[in-house]
């Protein structure tokens, strides 16, 4: 019988699948951090004066904010002005059309499984590819706009539609929020715009990809998703990063906005670069994503499954604002060999008969360590408030952690809000009922966790629902014994 | 088909099995019985290849290959069926779907391709009548809170299933109710045929009424100390086992 550390280590030493480097020209500003650098960005991107007021109050902002000290992890040291804050693939011209896109960068989404030409890519999802720091191609835009619908990137959407950029940005994350936002406000690069006007339901799945690939820079990406009345659009973001010696951060703004009876569905699958086995070299995941269900009947619905990062740090919210709004979120988390995961979601019920509904599978194995994290507060006006909060952990091994910190504040008494939480370990009886009818331990822990994570994939569009039924037998892959 | 020389094995440095040899042919039923804690799981669980056990001495020859140098999952490919005297629940898997791995994944290492979503309805539709296996249980988690009777009718549904040319059931006849009891055995009954062979573990000399096997094995203190015929289990069901343990310390004491 093979032995269980032999199975662990192999997989430890199994290479990440996305681990391959894009050789290319690039444009890298010097590392550091500081004033003229921002300018350098705002000046490259060729921003309007109020923005570059924006980012330097997000500077101001971040020089005043401390590191927080009551997450579940030791947080790394980082040396943030040791990393360069812009890195963009060198263009010659002004691109036209996505033929004009660098062969070598369009080689690459394909290797990653992202066809960025319109014949191959899968119908009915418009992708937005960013590359290191910057959006390289966005497809079917034609057939979108037709629709009235933007989806562009941020820095074009900037250039097109600065009013609407203006109208929304930081009202959900503000510059100030936190030291990550912060940063993120200061030298954010590029990232998705996503505007979906009154009664148009988004005919396709809208999709960014995020691919890091240079070495010393931070990726900071600031989506921004606005849903006006009646509309409806789902979203899902994509990301790898190539294994370097060096763990790179991350750190993400995403906001979103629903208007009255809009309806957003945001799905992340995180594939991030895990780092070696002691998490070397392995991406900080520190992103700030907030949606607010401004409009009544509005529903915003989070959808994530974390399977990679060194650390992920994150904790997707919705404010329920208007009156009857929704929030949802789903989650599936997965860390192994030094893995962290410290997340979860807050949902702020503010409208009078605001729901919420929170499910929550952390999968833990080797020696990674997962924290579930909620905040779920009612406020004084929202009458018959509801939530529902299931919050479930699978250990895989002796060797794990998983931790469970679920906060209710509530200021009125008509709410009515649940919490079920229920920790199991995948038992070496359960997987010897499976070998004895001919399943090997590999594909019986796959059987058992895709059981576990069916509630939160059955949310997820189709084709990236399979894609991360895969991405889960990968990871976990060998954490039997 | 089956032959098992001098095994010997123990779980957490405790002996348990202290030599035990039984051949069994192509067709044939054999019974085992004995006392609680004489080691019959133990040798189901040896012969499946659960891992906390350690084999220290014997051999096990199936069908010419050595059974003890395959991991369990191929000994399963291979034919070999143990139906758990306790099957495990398993939250979130369904039964259709556990299933469907399980055909597939034997399939698949005799050469065949996945079996066609067609055939395999068609498949269960046939295996559930055969053990009168309630449609809703198909649906449902793994086991996970079936009824005592409902997961041993799930063993042996399993078993018509995967047709595997060995079959060891572990008191699978306790928990069942009368009506239960019959079905199974009948289920049993149909699957029997020249070219697969049973051992079934049980206390009960019912079971056998149904059941009738070829040979009635005693197993006491790791041991087989006595082989018969049916009637074997009508003499144990009236005079119990002290007076063949008798004999036994006996023997030891020589
Ligand atoms: N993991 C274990 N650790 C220690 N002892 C064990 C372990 N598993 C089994 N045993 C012991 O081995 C002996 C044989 O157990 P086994 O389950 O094979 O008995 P059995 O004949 O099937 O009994 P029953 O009729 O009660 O089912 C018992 O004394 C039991 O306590
Ligand atoms: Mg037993």
């Amino acid at each position: 019988m093979i032995n269980s550390n032999e199975i662990i280590d192999d997989i430890a030493n199994k290479e990440y699948e996305f681990g391959f480097t894009t050789d290319i020209e690039m444009d890298i500003a010097p590392p550091g951090l500081n004033e003229d650098i921002i300018r350098f960005i705002s000046a490259k991107k060729n921003e309007p004066e109020w923005l570059l007021e924006w980012r330097l109050k997000g500077f101001q902002a971040f020089k005043k904010l401390k590191f927080p000290k009551w997450q579940h992890f030791e947080l790394p040291e980082l040396d943030l002005q040791a990393l360069s804050y812009y890195a963009a693939p060198k263009k010659k011209k002004q691109l036209n059309s996505l033929d004009e896109v660098d062969p070598e960068l369009l080689a690459t989404f394909e290797k990653l499984g992202i066809p960025l030409n319109e014949q191959k890519a899968l119908t009915g999802v418009a992708v937005d590819a960013v590359f290191d720091s910057v959006s390289v191609a966005t497809t079917f835009k034609g057939k979108l706009k037709e629709m009235g619908v933007i989806f562009c990137s941020f820095g074009e959407a900037v250039q097109e539609y600065p009013e609407l950029v203006k109208k929304y940005l930081g009202t959900v994350v503000p510059h100030s929020d936190n030291i990550f936002a912060a940063l993120n406000s200061a030298v954010f690069s590029d990232g998705s715009f996503v505007y979906i006007p009154k009664g148009v339901r988004c005919p396709m799945e809208l999709s960014t990809y995020f691919r890091i690939n240079a070495q010393n820079t931070g990726q900071f990406e600031r989506t921004l998703i606005v849903a006006d009345d009646n509309s409806y659009v789902s979203y899902l973001e994509g990301c790898t990063a190539p294994m370097r010696d060096e763990n790179q951060l991350h750190a993400a703004v995403v906001e979103i906005v629903a208007l009255d009876h809009a309806e957003v569905k945001y799905s992340t699958v995180q594939n991030w670069y895990p780092g070696d086995k002691d998490g070397k070299g392995g991406i900080y995941n520190f992103v700030t994503k907030r949606g607010i269900c401004k409009g009544q009947s509005s529903k915003i619905s989070w959808t994530q499954v974390e399977t990679g990062s060194a650390i992920t740090w994150k904790y997707p919210s919705v404010i329920l604002q208007g009156d009857h709004s929704e929030g949802e979120f789903y989650s599936v988390a997965v860390v192994r060999n030094k893995q962290i995961a410290d997340t979860g979601t807050k949902i702020h019920h503010i409208g009078k008969g605001t729901r919420s509904r929170i499910i929550s599978k952390g999968i833990s194995a080797g020696h990674g360590d997962n924290s579930y994290r909620g905040l779920v507060s009612v406020g004084p006006r929202a009458e018959n408030a509801r939530n529902f909060t299931q919050c479930d952990s699978l250990l895989i091994g002796n060797q794990c952690g998983s931790h469970t910190f679920p906060y209710i504040e509530s200021r009125n008494k008509t709410a009515m809000i649940e919490h079920e939480a229920t920790t199991s370990k995948i038992g070496e009886d359960q997987i010897f009922y499976l070998n004895a009818r001919g399943i090997d331990s590999e594909k019986a822990v796959a059987l058992i966790v895709n059981g576990y994570v069916k509630e939160v994939l059955n949310q997820l569009p189709m084709e990236f629902a399979v894609e991360a039924q895969k991405l889960l037998s990968i990871t976990l892959e060998g954490s039997v014994g | 088909m089956l032959t098992i020389k001098n095994l010997h094995a123990e779980v957490e440095g405790k002996k348990i099995l202290k030599g035990i040899n039984l051949e069994i042919n192509k067709g044939e039923m054999h019974a085992i019985m004995g006392p609680n804690g004489s080691g019959k799981s133990s040798l189901a669980s040896v012969l499946a290849g659960r891992d906390n056990y350690t084999v220290t001495e014997g051999e096990v020859w199936f069908n010419g290959k050595n059974l003890l140098d395959m991991s369990p999952e191929d000994r399963a490919r291979e034919g070999v069926f143990l139906a758990f005297q306790y099957p495990v629940e398993i939250p979130g898997v369904s039964n259709i779907n556990f299933l469907k791995t399980a055909v597939n994944e034997v399939r698949n290492y005799k050469g065949l391709p996945p079996m066609e979503a067609k055939e395999f309805l068609k498949l269960t539709k046939e295996k559930q009548q055969l053990v009168d296996f309630n449609t809703n249980l198909m649906n449902r988690s793994l086991n996970e809170g079936f009824s005592g009777g409902e997961k041993k009718r799930n063993e042996i549904f399993q078993l018509a299933m995967l047709n595997p040319s060995l079959a060891i059931l572990d008191e699978t006849d306790s928990g069942l109710d009368i009506d239960a009891l019959r079905i199974v055995s009948n289920g049993v009954n149909k699957l029997r045929d020249e070219e697969k062979s049973f051992v079934v573990i049980t206390h009960y000399q019912r079971l056998l009424e149904y059941i009738v096997p070829d040979f009635v094995h005693v197993l006491y203190n790791g041991r087989i100390i006595k082989t018969g015929t049916k009637e074997l289990a009508l003499e144990l069901e009236e005079k119990g086992y002290d007076w063949l343990k008798e004999t036994e310390h006996e023997k030891e004491s020589v």
